[in-house]
């Protein structure tokens, strides 16, 4: 069973094509990642995928049905977003943003979170190792506590499906770890979906299960890591030499670009 | 408290919290409410002011003195609450809403907006007392929508961009109601003047009624929206992204504030700083929870603006100060010791 599936999509702001006829699907349990130059629209995939934009061809469809067809609050309840940065000039706690996950499921109006909202937030805290911080203001946290904090928002909505662009920007090596270990985790236990945009090839590599690539707009490659990531694929969309050999603890594809001034 | 237990009750915590939060401004705005008939140019005796503000008619007042306090003192000071009401969760939603803790209706220009509509239905239908209102509603709508587009680059809106539009229709439209004055003749012109710093001598029951009626119905629309304040003030696109109908609850929040600003300009000019000081207090006090800001300001609200009037009518008497001096003088300094404590 597909979960979200795009269908031929093509996006376009006026004149310009940002996407152009991909076909995606995200199945249970997999971590998809996209990979490509700044500008090849995968942001503007992964925002059409979650209903923020409208393709101009093809059609999106979430558990069978056309996305048109779903309510805000009922795509929010089935798709999160994880972005890069949160936008913090009003001081909240950590616990108050990551119950703001919890949305979705309130009642409209006054929407006093219920029990099991609480419940729910307070179990993906410890499973984010924030339970210790929760009473503490975001703003107060480090780079990578703030964005587990933000991971935590999307994974308290209990989607199906999680969307996550650029997450480990900004990040060092052992956050830029624990983030996607928290992904591979909800994806392995909850039947989750993921999908990653990153520039981080080797952190894809890694941790995906398939890779799409693209580039002005195109899908040049999909399949797994070891499909995609070849020297003569990666040269095409980036530009750059690359030499491909196994990563000596896991036997991922290890990228290591070879620049000019080096040879 | 256990971490279990904590996690049982937490369920109910905000709703707590915002009732005892409200309990308690309520106790304060009364106190502050039943001072101010007290106090004046003429003091009045507790006791028996208290008995006939019960409704009791033998409560030892002079006719006199019913008559300062019936017809004068008590219509003015519920209209300060009323526009006190007004101007701090009108504040508290523009600034959840623009992402920005300067926002509020004066600086944004939109309570300029209201005075020129209401100037405008002064001048051309100053018999229709109902103009006045609608007019100024009118203004309102027109400065916010104004003061959003031009502040909405390519990026959305940021927070430098918003305050230098707010300058821009300010300066703009203060021209307007210069132009307008001076279509006015000379006796008119001084009464306008204090008018624009914010007066609550000049009011009629009607007015009165429609403010009182105008408060009621922004607070709740905004309180109703205030969950989806509270994920909009940290971000549209991830707020969007969570469920919230981003572009329904802008309009509905943008609407619900000017109509609050209207009422509020309409019957008593522009009283400054409400909007900015009462929202601030309200969140370094209770935390950034819009649905415990939004009718934690309107209470908050009522009781400083009162408190304001009353230094206003008392400080130099028996002359009267406009109450926009007076939130002004309280307004800037207790902003900048925000600012500092930050």
């Amino acid at each position: 069973m597909a979960m979200l599936k795009a269908n031929d999509i093509t996006v376009s702001y006026g004149e310009r094509v940002a996407v152009s006829n991909i076909s995606l699907e995200l199945a249970p349990r997999r971590i998809t990642a996209i990979i490509g130059p700044n500008g090849a629209g995968k942001s503007t995939m992964l925002r059409t995928l979650n209903g923020g934009m409208k393709p101009t061809a093809g059609e999106i469809s979430l558990d069978g049905q056309s996305l048109v067809a779903y309510s805000r609050r009922a795509i929010a309840k089935r798709i999160a977003v994880v972005a890069q940065e949160a936008d913090l000039r009003f001081p909240v706690t950590v616990f108050e943003f990551v119950l703001g996950g919890r949305y979705a499921w309130s009642a409209p109006g006054w929407g006093w979170e219920t029990v099991r909202d609480v419940d729910a937030t307070r179990e993906v805290l410890r499973e984010t190792q924030l339970d210790t911080l929760s009473d503490r203001l975001m703003n107060e946290l480090s780079g990578g506590e703030r964005q587990r904090a933000v991971l935590a928002r999307a994974l308290v909505t209990n989607a199906a499906v999680l969307l996550l662009d650029e997450p480990t920007a900004n990040l060092d090596m052992a956050h830029q770890a624990t983030i996607l270990t928290l992904v591979r985790q909800r994806c392995d236990n909850r039947e989750t979906s993921a999908l990653v945009v990153t520039h981080d090839i080797n952190l894809a590599a890694e941790f995906s299960d398939s890779v799409l690539l693209m580039k002005d707009g195109r899908g040049l490659a999909f399949g797994s890591p070891q499909e995609v990531l070849t020297p003569e694929l990666l040269k095409e969309v980036f530009a750059v030499k690359v030499l491909v050999d196994a990563h000596p603890v896991s036997g991922a594809p290890r990228v290591t670009p070879v620049h000019e001034m080096l040879r | 408290m256990s971490t279990e237990e904590k996690s049982i009750n937490a369920g109910h915590a905000t709703l707590r919290k915002a009732f005892s939060v409200c309990g308690v401004l309520l106790v304060m705005l009364l106190v502050v409410l039943i001072a101010a008939t007290l106090v004046g140019s003429q003091h009045l005796p507790l006791g028996p002011s208290l008995c006939a503000l019960t409704g009791q008619t033998d409560c030892g007042l002079s006719s006199e003195q019913r008559a300062i306090l019936f017809d004068i003192r008590l219509p003015r000071i519920l209209l300060a609450g009323a526009v006190g009401i007004c101007l701090a969760t009108a504040g508290a939603g523009y600034q959840s809403l623009l992402r920005n803790p300067l926002a509020e209706p004066y600086l944004l220009g939109v309570s300029n907006g209201a005075a020129v509509g209401t100037m405008v239905a002064l001048v051309f239908f100053g018999t229709h007392e109902w103009s006045r209102p609608v007019m100024a509603f009118a203004g309102a709508l027109a400065a916010t929508f104004v003061v959003y587009r031009l502040a909405r680059g390519r990026a959305g809106a940021t927070p430098e961009r918003l305050i230098l539009a707010g300058v821009i229709v300010t300066t703009f439209l203060s021209s307007g109601i210069v132009f307008i004055t001076t279509l006015m003749d000379a006796t008119r012109i001084r009464s306008f003047t204090f008018w624009l710093l914010g007066d609550l001598s000049g009011t009629t029951s009607s007015l009165l009624a429609v403010t009182f009626v105008a408060a009621g119905i922004g607070v709740v629309v905004l309180a109703l929206n205030a969950r989806s304040l509270n994920l909009m003030m940290l971000g549209e696109r991830d707020a969007f992204d969570l469920g919230v109908e981003v572009g329904r609850v802008r309009i509905t929040v943008f609407v619900a504030a000017s109509l609050l600003v209207g009422a509020s300009v309409a019957s008593s000019g522009s009283v400054g700083y409400v909007g900015l000081v009462v929202p601030h207090l309200v969140r370094l006090s209770f935390g950034s929870d819009n649905r415990i800001v939004i009718p934690a300001s309107a209470l908050a609200g009522a009781a400083f603006v009162i408190l304001a009037d009353t230094v206003a009518r008392t400080i130099i008497t028996p002359r009267e100060l406009p109450v926009g001096a007076i939130t002004a003088l309280i307004g800037a300094p207790l902003f900048v010791y925000l600012l500092k404590r930050r």
